[in-house]
């Protein structure tokens, strides 16, 4: 297939075409402007509709309508945005209805700034609005992914009924790879059964987040539990880069994975079994592989470009069973492999000197 | 309502019993002379007149009327507080057939969703909006409203509204009737009989207004909640018709019914097998060259640096884009974020024969510093043994090394010579391939055509290409041999 030298944004969106997505909504933020651009050029191209919104809060709930007539739908905005879209995300959610969101991530809290940071983890991993809900969260580290898993995002959305995020940061957005578009058909339409599309087949169909009596949420939000539980159970996904051998396993996702794999060479130039996991979806959470690589590796080193929000759920997925160790930049810098490899000798240098001195203090 | 006795029977597009409900599904969830049953009525009878139940998706809000779905036989979508006008708008817009319609309380209409449907009308939405003017919270238990009248006293207004701590009474007909799209704005009431009858009116042409595709459409209904004014049925409608309708004049605030143009219906969309030229994805395979021994273990990591308008990111793109032509890994990445201060711009690409790992270039194996301060910046990085190609006559004495090849040559100045200085960047790409024959002539030059718009500046730029050559020719030629080992060996980057 020929390859297409293309920004990561631009790969997105043409990914969530081919995905079928035929309604964006948005509302303009660096640095997730080109995905509104990109959209409002070749989503009407497609037939379908762009709009820009007047804020954030109507834009998703654009998206709720969208999607509740049972076309494909997405947003796209950075973590001030996102923030206001929570309530909407949270309606979505109860309402079980498919929808992409797309959260290309900048420094945070409060306006921050435009350079890249990985501080919205927890919001898309952990909740962000209210109630019991979950979203799907996957993590692009290259072009290519960003058009596939914008694919597999509205895949996953349809599937399970609920908001899916791509969680992205400004580097794999802005960054130009060549990417493979054509490895599967365009997604051709079809209204779900579930849908509301004014017409007579779905007259009788409802959308509403609203239980009123307690019993009835119970089993709604049972039933919501349940589909996250199948979600993980089938849906982790993660790339072991040289983890076979590997003593030391970093960890870390988005432009974070890429310097690590040069850490891991650089490493490995030195003689020391390195390797890296880069879990891609964030929710799900490749836990079970972590638990599996915990019994080989002797060292976990999370890289994150937040003060440490991702390294929670390493320690979880751990238990304790090996040291976990954390480096981060944050505010928009960006740490080098050089960085990281220093860091890492000393870090291996200092838990050895430990090692012997306890050895001597037990003799 | 007393006077509000069925005569003709329910409506065909409400239940004939509110399964929905649970319980009681004879009878609505409305206090006795709640002025959202009658409105509800009404609309239910525009909807039957009209003949459009099939295509009708109604949007309930949040209020006392967040129930409609449990009366209403059409499509329902019950949505966040305030926010019905967006969630309309992408229904309306997904399903341009489809007649929706949102029900608001002014709560959720006039304070909460005041931008939702100020927005919605001044795109001029193809949606109608009924909205209930009770003038206070009644869901919530007779808090103050936008439209509360001044004085009345409200559980958050204890001693009566006061206009200068709360503000007036929102007047949102009027406000919205002084936009340029909405189409029928009208303000009813449901005071007497006869006011209901003409709010009927009202409603089934705000409706049609939508059936005929004109336009936005919006009746603001002045509506009786005996429960929270702690009032009987009679004396609430009698507040209504007296003392609401004073502050809130009933009447048409706009029509275009008669002038304006149907909406034009949405072209077709175009077949699946036209996505790949609408996305202006590539027709066929560029034919790389076979893998040359050079390349076996290339793995070259470029810096380009310079001020905004020197081209610094064309030149870093036609790098990339020729390098995977050529069947290389490669990856191109603006400069972003901190370092991207006002006047400077750079890319790193990096042209590899395996997969590119960090798209970030902080080791080099060539720099092109277009500019003084770029040099200075980023000649530390520079990896012993690379390449450093400088604009300039020659290399500032602060700014030389001894481990790395330099070359200073005026690339803008020699681009002036084949027409523009514009073209400085392409000879400094003919430069560059001089001094290390990184990708074959043809392979560049078709990236070139491809990326370079318009033939004049091909032309411009296949000489500017030339001209870089023959610059660097006269000045390298001895070192490439040197520079070319440094530069594709990987090991050299595995040592920090
Ligand atoms: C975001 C949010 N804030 C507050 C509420 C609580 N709430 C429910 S209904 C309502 C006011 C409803 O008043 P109105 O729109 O006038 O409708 P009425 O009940 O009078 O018909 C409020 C504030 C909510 N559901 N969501
Ligand atoms: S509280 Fe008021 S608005 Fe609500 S149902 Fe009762 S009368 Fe109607």
């Amino acid at each position: 297939m020929p390859k297409q030298l293309i920004k990561g944004n631009d790969a997105l969106v043409k990914g969530a075409v081919l995905a079928g997505c035929r309604a964006f909504y948005g509302y303009p933020i660096t640095p997730a402007n080109e995905i509104a651009e990109a959209a409002a050029y070749y989503i009407p191209l497609a037939g379908g509709t762009f709009l820009q919104a007047e804020s954030e809060v109507a834009a998703i709930n654009m998206v709720y309508g969208a999607a509740s007539a049972g076309i494909r739908a997405m947003t796209a905005s950075s973590g001030p945005g996102i923030s206001l879209m929570s309530e909407g995300i949270s309606y979505i959610a109860g309402a079980e209805l498919p929808c992409v969101v797309v959260n290309v991530m900048r420094g945070g809290p409060g306006l921050g700034n435009i350079a890249p940071e990985q501080s919205d983890y927890f919001q898309a991993v952990k909740g962000g609005g209210h109630g019991n809900y979950r979203c799907l969260v996957l993590a692009p580290a290259t072009a290519q992914e960003m058009c596939d898993l914008t694919r597999l995002a509205f895949d996953l959305a349809d599937k399970y009924r609920n908001p899916v995020f791509i969680l992205a940061d400004g580097y794999t957005g802005q960054m130009m790879e060549p990417v493979d578009f054509l490895t599967v058909d365009a997604h051709a339409q079809v209204t779900p059964e579930w849908a509301v599309d004014g017409t007579a087949e779905t007259r009788k169909n409802l959308i509403t987040s609203l239980y009123i009596h307690p019993d009835e949420l119970e089993a709604h939000v049972r039933k919501l539990e349940a589909k996250y539980k199948r979600a993980s159970e089938v849906e982790t996904r993660w790339e072991n880069y040289r983890t076979e051998d590997a003593d030391v396993v970093f960890l870390g996702y988005g432009v974070v994975a890429r310097i690590l794999k040069s850490v891991v060479e650089m490493l490995r130039g030195r003689g020391i079994r390195a390797g890296l996991l880069r879990p891609i979806t964030l929710f799900p959470f490749p836990s079970g592989e972590i638990r599996r690589l915990a019994k080989q590796a002797a060292l976990f080193y999370v890289v994150e470009m937040s003060t440490g929000q991702m390294v929670e759920d390493v320690r979880l997925a751990v238990e304790g069973a090996r040291p976990v160790e954390f480096y981060s930049r944050v505010g928009g810098n960006v740490p080098s492999a050089e960085e990281i490899f220093e860091k890492v000798l000393k870090t291996m240098e200092a838990r050895a000197a430990n090692s012997v001195e306890e050895v001597l203090s037990h003799a | 309502m007393p006077e509000m006795k069925q005569t003709h029977g329910k409506a065909q597009c409400f239940y004939d019993t509110y399964e929905r409900k649970g319980e009681l599904t004879h009878q609505t969830h409305y206090c006795p002379g709640c002025g959202h049953g009658i409105s509800m009525k009404l609309l239910a009878e525009a909807i039957d007149e009209l003949g459009i139940r099939d295509r009708v998706i109604l949007v309930s809000p949040v209020g006392c009327s967040v129930f409609l779905y449990y009366y209403f036989d059409v499509g329902n979508v019950q949505v966040a507080h305030g926010r019905a006008p967006a969630v309309a708008t992408g229904l309306k817009r997904a399903r341009p057939d489809s007649i929706v319609i949102s029900y608001q309380g002014d709560g959720d209409l006039a304070a909460i969703g005041s931008s939702e449907i100020l927005h919605a009308a001044n795109r001029g939405e193809l949606i109608t909006c009924l909205f209930a003017n009770n003038a206070i919270y009644g869901m919530t238990g007779g808090q103050m409203a936008p439209t509360t009248l001044l004085g009345r006293k409200t559980t958050t207004t204890p001693f009566g509204r006061d206009k200068i701590k709360d503000g007036y009474p929102l007047h949102v007909s009027e406000v919205l009737s002084s936009l340029e799209a909405p189409v029928f704005v009208e303000r009813v009431a449901l005071g007497s009989t006869k006011q209901i009858l003409a709010a009927k009116r009202a409603i089934r042409k705000a409706v049609e207004t939508q059936v005929k595709g004109l336009g936005f459409s919006l009746v603001e209904i002045l509506s009786p909640c005996p429960t929270i004014w702690k009032q009987d049925p009679v004396e609430a409608q009698k507040f209504v018709r007296e003392t609401m309708a004073e502050v809130y004049p009933v009447s048409n605030k706009c029509d275009r019914t008669a002038t304006a143009e149907p909406h034009p219906a949405p072209a077709p969309a175009p077949d699946l097998d036209e996505l790949p030229r609408i996305l202006k994805l590539p027709a066929a395979a560029p034919a790389g060259t076979a893998p040359r021994a050079l390349r076996e273990d290339l793995d070259c990591r470029i810096k380009i640096a310079g001020f905004g308008g020197q081209g610094v990111l064309l030149l870093g793109q036609l790098l990339a884009e020729a390098g995977m032509d050529d069947g290389l890994e490669v990856s191109w990445l603006p400069s972003y974020g901190p370092e991207m201060r006002s006047g400077t711009s750079n890319c790193h690409v990096r042209l590899a024969s395996k997969p590119v790992d960090s798209p970030l270039v902080t080791k080099s194996s060539v720099l092109i510093a277009l500019n003084e301060p770029s040099l200075d910046k980023f000649l530390e990085e520079v990896e012993p043994g690379g390449l450093v190609l400088y604009n300039g006559d020659e290399i500032p004495e602060d700014a030389r090394r001894q481990d790395v090849t330099m070359r200073a040559l005026p690339f803008f100045e020699i681009a002036d010579e084949v027409g523009t200085a514009k073209a400085g960047n392409i000879v400094v790409l003919g430069a560059l391939l001089e001094a290390l024959p990184l990708l074959p002539a043809e392979i560049v030059d078709r990236a070139m055509a491809r990326v370079v718009k318009g033939e004049k500046w091909l032309e411009i730029d296949r000489k500017a290409m030339e001209r870089g050559r023959q610059a660097m020719n006269a000045v390298v030629s001895a070192v490439v041999s040197a520079v070319v080992s440094a530069v594709v060996s990987k090991e050299a980057h595995c040592h920090a």
